[in-house]
């Protein structure tokens, strides 16, 4: 076999979606928003629904997000992403929408935003990545930092005391009825990779279903303001991470409809 | 023409109402109206207030500090607004828990015994269309086949059937307000 | 026949939004504008034309949903009242840099703080100097009647989409509380989606046979964002070219201003009635849009009146926008009430004596 055949288009083994943009990721080497940001795009070109997903991006590392995913994409106020992706899908209920938040904008400045579009169960997509420390400004304290953790604004770690503990969100949201799916997945690892796609999809395909508010949580880690090589955050990751944070659905019933309820 | 109102009381005494009710009126007979409540504490039982204005041609200010037709319900409405009628004008007010009556002798002052009347026909509900059809009577500023359909307009169709009472207390108010 | 209704400012609004085709309104209660989300949900449009009412969980929030339906290219809509539209501020610095098109209510109160519920026009600076971070400008227009509550809603849509940009109706507790009567607009049909797209093909309605459209605010090289900075400036100045709108009521005659907006300029007119039956020679201005402010017509007025007198509920806002474009030419007097407390006629007529004609 020449290497004229190898890249014949019956020859290829891989590619990289369409729903991603040719523009070079902004993203620190190691970091898991790629991975993400391409299983998201896969599983939107493998579902066919391109031409209908509005996709908001946050405030944090993950702003451009809309320079990187070839869909149409509104840029949210830090936290706001939740009440953006309710106007856009009540005012346009055919297109999919999702929301892509790090832990500081979701489950800090727009916990709020956050609780009540899920607890009016819009049907919306909310993925969360969460790595414990606020990445775009430098590595501060996030509500998601461990204890003990050492962050720019908590540079002896994380005193409970003084800073309270980390907030383990998504299991406040799978309290919520209007719910229907909350899972915490990684992509730290191949096998993690492809159950991080499957619930993916999974949480599209809830919202297409109406089925109610879907979170997917994203445990990852920040190379660069852990001060650790990606090995070695990973590993930190899998060990203090996932032991706060564990792996896996939190929730998966769809929420409660208005017509199945007794009324008052 | 143009006439300015002020009607005044205890929330709860139906004050806003009778005022939506004649500037309902008012709009039938195809005046420019106003109405223009003091808002807020109304709805807890505080002193409640509304300005109504019919005119023949667009009305500017809503708000005023003197008035044709001053018809106080409460003592504090009695004080503060007394001083405020126009020389000449009408104060009309329910002597019901007065502790005085009204002291300008340059002004025509009516009393209305509705509270007392409205209770003992055991019409407590229709107590402000006794004091507006007192109101009506010394100065009938609209006239009373608006009224009623100003009233039907301004009540939700489920109390229609309180229609002939509300006409009924209206009558007796311009049989019971008299003259001091 | 055009039906005649008396109703409450608030509601006028509220009705006016879903005749003009509004597809979604998303709001938080406060007095005293919380009739307009009252009138809107008893309306119940979204089974008649399809708009979306949704009571947000905060004025944050709720101006945020305006910010993507807006991006979406719908017209979408809130209303507040001071403290509220404060909240909303960094919503509005945002809608305006993206340059989307919404239109905003404010109901004003009396502040600052949670202040007072009784009427208030302090909200001026905020809402024609800026409000939120950056260089912006709303299009902001105040009504000054029932009717026109509900006349601004399409005027104000109008305005919003021809420039890109979001429009506040500055209004206050006088002319939201108030029952007048008003002749509701004609119903208009809601755009259907491909009306929208035609009309916005820069809004995130789906990537369908185009590049992939993206509303955001956000440009870190400084280079870019100075030009995003000169578009916009350029934008304002031709909105100030073309928009300016101003009511003259008896001023052909008249030696001396009463520059008022919203229901300040409703007493003026009654003051005037009153000067002129004392033979004083005076007029109103009411600017009905204060960005853009109708400074040409004050520097024409003050080439042949005597003097101004700004006539506010507040301690004295407007009055700097009078005094700029007077510049020094003629004496502005400033008058005055705060903390929800109305100027009256009487005091209105007594500042200008005092202060003016002397």
């Amino acid at each position: 076999m020449t290497k004229q055949d190898i890249i014949k288009p019956e020859n290829l083994v891989y590619g990289k979606t369409k729903v991603l943009t040719d523009n070079i990721m902004h993203y620190c080497p190691g970091c898991s928003h790629g991975v993400i940001h391409k299983l998201i795009a896969e599983v939107i070109e493998e579902m066919g629904i391109q031409e209908k997903t509005i996709g908001i991006a946050p405030v944090g590392c993950s702003v451009f997000a809309y320079n990187y995913l070839d869909i149409d994409m509104q840029e949210a106020a830090h936290g706001r992403a939740p009440a953006l992706a309710t106007a856009i899908k009540r005012l346009m209920p055919d297109k999919v929408v999702f929301t892509y938040q790090g832990d500081g904008d979701l489950a800090a400045i727009g916990t709020a935003e956050t609780i009540h579009a899920c607890n009016r169960g819009e049907n919306i997509v909310i993925f969360f990545v969460n790595n414990g420390i606020y990445g775009m400004t430098g590595g501060q304290m996030a509500p998601t930092t461990l204890e003990g953790m050492k962050t720019a604004t908590c540079p002896y770690g994380r005193n409970t005391d003084m800073y309270g503990f980390p907030l383990r969100i998504s299991d406040l949201l799978k309290e919520i009825d209007g719910t229907c799916y909350v899972t915490r997945q990684s992509v730290h690892k191949t096998a993690n990779i492809v159950r991080a796609k499957k619930a993916i999809r999974k949480a599209f395909q809830n919202s297409i279903d109406g089925k109610g508010t879907s979170i997917v949580e994203f445990v990852s880690h920040c190379n660069t303001n852990w001060k650790m090589t990606p090995v070695q955050s990973n590993a930190w990751m899998e060990e203090h991470m996932f032991a706060k944070y564990p792996l896996g659905d939190l929730k998966d019933t769809p929420k409660k409809r208005f017509d199945e309820i007794n009324h008052l | 023409m143009k006439k300015e109102i002020i009607i005044a009381g205890f929330g709860g005494q139906g004050v806003l109402s009778m005022g939506k009710i004649l500037a309902y009126a008012g709009l039938m007979q195809g005046k420019e109206v106003t109405w223009m409540p003091a808002y807020g504490p109304e709805q807890r039982g505080g002193t409640a207030n509304v300005t109504v204005i019919l005119s023949d041609d667009p009305i500017a200010s809503p708000l005023l500090q003197k008035y044709d037709i001053v018809v106080v319900l409460n003592q504090p409405s009695m004080d503060k607004f007394e001083p405020r009628v126009k020389p000449g004008g009408i104060l009309i007010f329910d002597p019901n828990g007065m502790t005085r009556v009204p002291e300008r002798k340059d002004i025509n002052v009516y009393r209305i015994p509705a509270t007392d009347t409205a209770a003992a026909l055991g019409q407590v509900k229709t107590f402000n269309m006794f004091v507006l059809g007192g109101l009506l009577k010394v100065d009938p500023v609209v006239e009373l086949d608006k009224v009623m359909l100003g009233l039907k307009k301004s009540l939700p169709e489920r109390h229609h059937k309180l229609l002939p009472a509300n006409e009924a207390a209206m009558l007796k108010g311009g049989e019971i307000i008299e003259k001091l | 026949m055009e039906e005649i209704k008396l109703m409450k400012g608030n509601e006028a609004f509220a009705h006016a939004a879903v005749r003009s085709g509004c597809d979604g309104y998303f709001g938080y209660p406060i007095t005293p504008q919380s009739e307009v989300m009252e009138t809107l949900q008893e309306l119940k449009p979204w089974e008649e034309t399809g708009m979306v009412v949704l009571q947000a969980e905060s004025e944050v929030s709720a101006i945020n949903m305006v910010y993507a339906g807006a991006a979406c290219g719908k017209k979408v809509m809130t209303s507040s009242s001071s403290p509220g539209v404060s909240l909303k501020q960094e919503g509005i610095s945002y809608i305006a840099a993206a340059e989307l098109p919404c239109l905003i209510l404010n109901v004003m109160r009396g502040g600052p703080g949670l202040g007072t519920i009784q009427p208030s026009q302090a909200d001026y600076f905020q809402s024609v100097k800026g409000g939120g971070h950056g260089d912006y400008h709303m299009i902001v227009l105040a009504p000054s009647t029932v009717q026109e509550m509900a006349d601004f809603v399409d005027l104000g849509y109008e305005l919003a989409f021809k420039y890109r940009n979001p429009v506040l109706m500055l209004s206050d507790g006088v002319i939201g509380q108030m029952m007048e009567k008003v002749v509701l607009p004609p119903y208009k049909p809601r755009r259907t989606m491909e009306e929208v797209i035609a009309q916005c093909p820069w809004a995130t309605t789906g990537k369908v046979g185009r590049p992939h459209n993206i509303i955001t605010s956000l440009a870190l090289e400084s280079e870019v964002m100075e030009a995003t900075n000169n578009r916009l400036q350029a934008k304002y100045r031709e909105i100030e070219e073309n928009e300016v709108r101003f009511e003259e009521y008896m001023l052909d005659d008249a030696e001396y201003v009463f520059v008022a907006f919203g229901s300040s300029a409703r007493i003026c007119k009654q003051a005037v009635e009153y000067a002129r039956a004392e033979g004083i020679k005076v007029g109103v201005l009411r600017p009905i849009t204060l960005f853009p402010f109708p400074t040409k017509k004050i520097q024409e007025l003050a080439t042949r009146v005597k003097g101004f007198m700004s006539i506010e509920m507040s301690a004295g806002q407007m009055v700097e926008d009078v005094r700029l474009a007077v510049n020094g030419t003629k004496p502005v007097g400033f008058y005055g009430r705060q903390g929800g407390i109305i100027p009256s006629a009487e005091e209105a007529l007594e500042a200008l004596k005092t202060q003016i004609i002397k």
